[in-house]
Formats: C-alpha cells, structure tokens, sequence
C-alpha cells in the first residue's frame, strides 16, 4: 500500500541587485532573508541526523548538544517552512504538506515572503539601490538554477522501477509543468519559443548530480524521516510555475503516479527510448507533436502517453482510492478531473489554457506583443517580457498584472496564502515545528526538516527526534500544546509517555 | 512557432476541426476582445522595464541547486 505522499517544493529565485556598483548575490539574498525574519533567528541544524531511538515518535533522544550555527543565513518560519541562502540564490522551502493543494498554497505563499522580503530590503540599501526577485529557472545565458520537488516514498519500492517509470513520467508531464522559454540555452538546437526552463540542461538519465550533467532522475538519498521506511525522492526536473492550476497538476499528478508505481500498478513498460534527447524534442515542440519511442505502445505523442498515464489513475482511484498520494478522495478527484481537461484542451486548442498553464499563458503575452508591435522572435522585448512575467514584485509581475485582469485561474483564497505566510500546515510535522516557533522562538536553538532542538533552560539542549512526516499534525499535538505553557513542560511531557 | 517535421498520429483534421468551432467570434465580440487586450497591453507596458536589451544583457545569474 502507497505510503501518504508527504510533499514540498524548494524554489531557488532568480536574485538581482539594481543600482549597486559591484553587484554581490550572495549579500542580496542575505539581505532579503535578514530583511524578512526580524524576530530572532533561528539557525538551521546542519548537524547529520542519526534516528531517535524510537523512530516514529517524539521520544527524547538524549545525545550531544548540536553544533549552533549562528553566521550563516538560514531561517525557519512559523509556518514550518526554510529560507535561506543557497548558491547565490534565496531558496524558500515549503513545510511539508499533505496534499498538492496545500503544497500550492505554501508554495504561494513563498513568493509573499519573498515580496515582502523586497520590501524590507530596500529599506537597509542605500537610496537608488533595489534587489528583485524573479521565480523562474534560467537567465537565457545558459545559468539554471531549480524548482525542486520531494516526494515521500516507500524505500522498500526498488530504486530501479521508480527509474524506469519516472523517465517517461518525466519527459511527457512537461507539457503541463512548463513555465515557458524564449529560445535555447547550454547547447541545446536553436528554437524561437519552447515549452519548458529546464529541458536544455538535462544531459543524463539518472544521477546524483544537481549542479551539472543533470539526471532526470535524481539519486539523492537524504530522506529527512526514518530511513528503514522512507525515501524522499528529491525532483530536478521541473519549472517553477506561477499558475497555481501548474503548480497543483505538476504535484498532484506526480503523487498518484508515485503510488501506482508503489502499488505495482503500471502493468506495462512505459519505457522511452534516449530520454535525454526527448526530453529537449518535447520541451521544443509547443505544437505538442514531437513523438517518443514507448516500449509497450509505440511511437507516440507526449499527450498520448499522458492519456495512458491517467487512463492508469482512473483505475486506481477506481480501486484503491486517491486518498494516499493527494490526502483525500476529493482532492484525487480534483486532480484527475483537471488532467483530463488539460490533456483534451492540449490536444485540441492548447491557447484555451491561458491562465492556466504557464507556458500557455506566457506565448499568448508574447504572441500578443508580436502581432501588436510586430516583433522578431529575437527582439530583446520579447526576452523581457519573458523574465518579467516571474518578477515577484506585486506592481511589476506581468503574471500579476495578468491575474489583476482577470485572465489567470487561481484556486488559492489570497486570505488563506496571506495567513499561510506565518500558520504552518495542520497535517503534518511542520504544525510542531511552527507552532513552537511561533511559542517559543527565544528556546529554539536549531530546527531541522527531522528534529528540533530546544533550550529548556538547564544543560544539556533537548532534541527532539521528528522521524515521521505524518507525526506531529495538529490533530496529534493541539491537545498537548494547549497543556503546557513551556518548553520545558513540553518536553517533560513528551519524554514522560 | 518553431514547426518541426513530425509524423501526425492524431486522426487527420481533429485538431483542425476543433480549431474552427472555437474560432469564430462575431465581428462584435472580435472587437471586444481585440480591446480588451490592447488595454491589457497598455497596462503591461506602463510596469515593463525601460530598456528591453540592457535589462537582458544585465539579467545573469549564477549557476544554482
């Protein structure tokens, strides 16, 4: 049986600094994230997790005292989220979340803070200087940087089956989780407009690598949980989206077709012959006819392969329920429902889902600026537009002015992605990790994505061992935080059972 | 639109098909809408940055991930 599809997404923002004479990234994502946190810091816990004794509860573990790192940028939210610094980048990850609405949600809510982050940034720079933020994935000039997707897994599934379905998974699922790219990059052929960020810069099937030579499948293996039970399968693969119905599509399709593999579902071999280049064929073909070669199917459409993939996921919802990879039956069905409009809608009239999906959304702007000022596809106009469509700052997103104009479907109540800023979500860990953070920020001496370390005010600190990503909900520990009013009651309490 | 040479396996004229039941608009609404984007345009040109090539020249960021 498929194990609850805990998810999160990490975004790595674009990051420039206007006006400033020698321009440092570094010292401009510090400056956001410094800007943004303004209670104390609370330094994330680099130290490598061994598991707690009892790997699936809050037992108290008992061993050294962690290093505190106190210098480096790196801040946990109240609302169970990370964000940090990371290769010259702010990275905001979402708190672990159960289900892809939810993972929506938080991912929006990121964008938020990074806008708010803008706003408190300009007030430490001097007069004429401005850091901007931008939620895409390449500069046009052959520098990417990701949109990372993590998925909780059984470790008991084999390694290799998740590869062997994933690739194909991987390579057709693009023409809905685009966010849309004016030309080629990173030697990849030439092409006026493509479907995705990210495809130029895959160049293996599967391998550990993030930075270079990128796998479509990543190896990564750090699962953040009880690693006897868990993989967290960590996705390079895909764009950042600004359209929730992507974002929502991208993580909800993902996790049903991660619990059919888990449930030993797909009764075919779905398998694609030389990945790496249809991966670039599909990416560079917006007219959605670039074939794949299909083991058990033949050459075929990326949309014929998706028909294939939720015909699957009907019969699985039909027999076993959604309620593992999207939470409940409800959201399942949402999922599924949506999928099959977009497929029909690509197959058909793909510009219908302007508002929808990015790359949709994105080539109409473009489009419409072409046919208005007559442009060359290689008009730097065109490239603007491009980028600025992911600009985060409210007044200058072209995505927002497009939302503002009622263009863009938003499945999100802008009143719950405010509140989800600051609230962490109720069903998973991150509830205990927000809510002491919230309570308790002075005792808080280091949170990881599995433990949290608190100062009750004797030696030694106390850690506390979050192992399972489903442990720590609000419906298991509203009860218990409404009984203590410290952390030393907390743990009292938590050690006494 | 980059068109590449590629084997159609979807039945002939579907894709054509829905094309024109979705096309056609009366003249009216044809404006309407024709309006609506030039003023959505405007909109998007008053916030677009000033100098399209050197914010793109600018525009470099650092490998990441």
């Amino acid at each position: 049986m498929a194990v609850p599809k805990i998810v999160g997404i990490e975004t790595e923002y674009g990051v420039a600094l206007r006006g400033a004479p020698e321009p440092n990234p570094v010292v401009a994502s510090s400056l956001l994230i410094n800007g943004y946190v303004e209670q104390r810091r609370v330094g994330w816990d680099f130290e490598d997790e061994s598991p707690g004794r009892d790997a699936r509860g809050f037992a108290r573990d008992g061993s050294q005292p962690p290093e505190v790192e106190t210098h480096l940028v790196n801040a946990v939210l109240t609302n169970g989220a990370r964000y940090y610094v990371d290769h010259a980048h702010p990275e905001y990850s979402t708190p672990e979340c159960s289900d892809p609405l939810e993972a929506t949600l938080f991912d929006k809510a990121g964008e938020r803070i990074l806008a708010r982050s803008m706003d408190a940034a300009r007030r430490l720079l001097p007069q004429g200087q401005e850091i901007v933020v931008y939620k895409n994935n390449s500069d046009g000039k052959g520098n990417s940087y990701g949109c990372h997707e993590n998925y909780l897994v059984d470790r008991n599934v084999p390694f290799a089956m998740l590869v062997r379905n994933l690739i194909p998974w991987f390579v057709t699922r693009q023409i809905f989780t685009g966010s849309g790219k004016i030309g080629s990059e990173n030697g990849a052929d030439p092409c006026e407009y493509q479907i995705t960020q990210r495809a130029d810069f895959f160049e293996e099937e599967v391998g550990l690598e993030t930075t270079l030579k990128r796998p479509i499948v990543n190896t990564r293996d750090e699962p953040h949980a009880d690693p006897q039970k868990y993989r967290r399968l960590h996705v390079i693969v895909g764009d950042a989206n600004m359209c929730e119905v992507a974002t929502f599509l991208k993580i909800g399709t993902t996790a049903i077709v991660l619990a059919m593999i888990e449930d030993g579902f797909i009764d075919k071999d779905l398998s694609i012959s030389t990945p790496v280049a249809a991966i670039r064929a599909v990416s560079h073909d917006p007219t959605l006819r670039a074939t794949v070669d299909v083991a058990a199917l033949g050459r075929c459409t990326s949309i014929e392969l998706q028909w294939e993939f939720l015909r699957l996921a009907r019969k699985y919802a039909d027999e076993t329920g959604l309620e593992a990879p999207c939470g409940n039956d409800e959201i399942g069905k949402m999922v599924l429902d949506r999928w099959e409009n977009v497929l029909t809608a690509l197959e058909t009239y793909p510009m219908t889902l302007d508002g929808q999906l990015d790359w949709v959304t994105k080539l109409n702007l473009v489009k419409a600026y072409v046919d208005r000022d007559g442009l060359k596809w290689s008009d730097p106009k065109l490239e603007l537009l491009s980028v600025q469509y992911h600009d985060v700052r409210p007044g200058r997103s072209l995505y927002e002015k497009l939302v503002r104009a009622g263009k863009v479907e938003r499945l999100l109540d802008e009143d719950a992605v405010i509140a989800a800023m600051a609230d962490p979500p109720d069903s998973t860990r991150a509830y205990f990790r927000g809510t002491c953070l919230a309570r308790w920020a002075d005792s808080v001496v280091a949170a990881n994505w599995d433990s949290l370390v608190l100062d009750v005010g004797t030696d030694p600190l106390r850690r506390i061992p979050m192992m399972e990503p489903t442990r720590g909900s609000k419906e298991h520990v509203a009860k218990l935080f409404a009984e203590v009013s410290t952390p030393r009651q907390l743990v009292e309490r938590l050690t006494a059972s | 639109m980059p068109e590449r040479e590629q084997k159609k396996k979807q039945p002939p004229g579907k894709r054509e098909e829905e094309v024109v039941e979705e096309a056609p608009a009366t003249s009216e609404r044809g404006e309407k809408l024709k309006e609506d984007i030039d003023d959505l345009l405007d909109e998007i040109d008053s916030v677009l940055e000033d100098n399209a090539e050197e914010f793109v020249r600018s525009y470099v960021q650092k490998g990441g991930e």
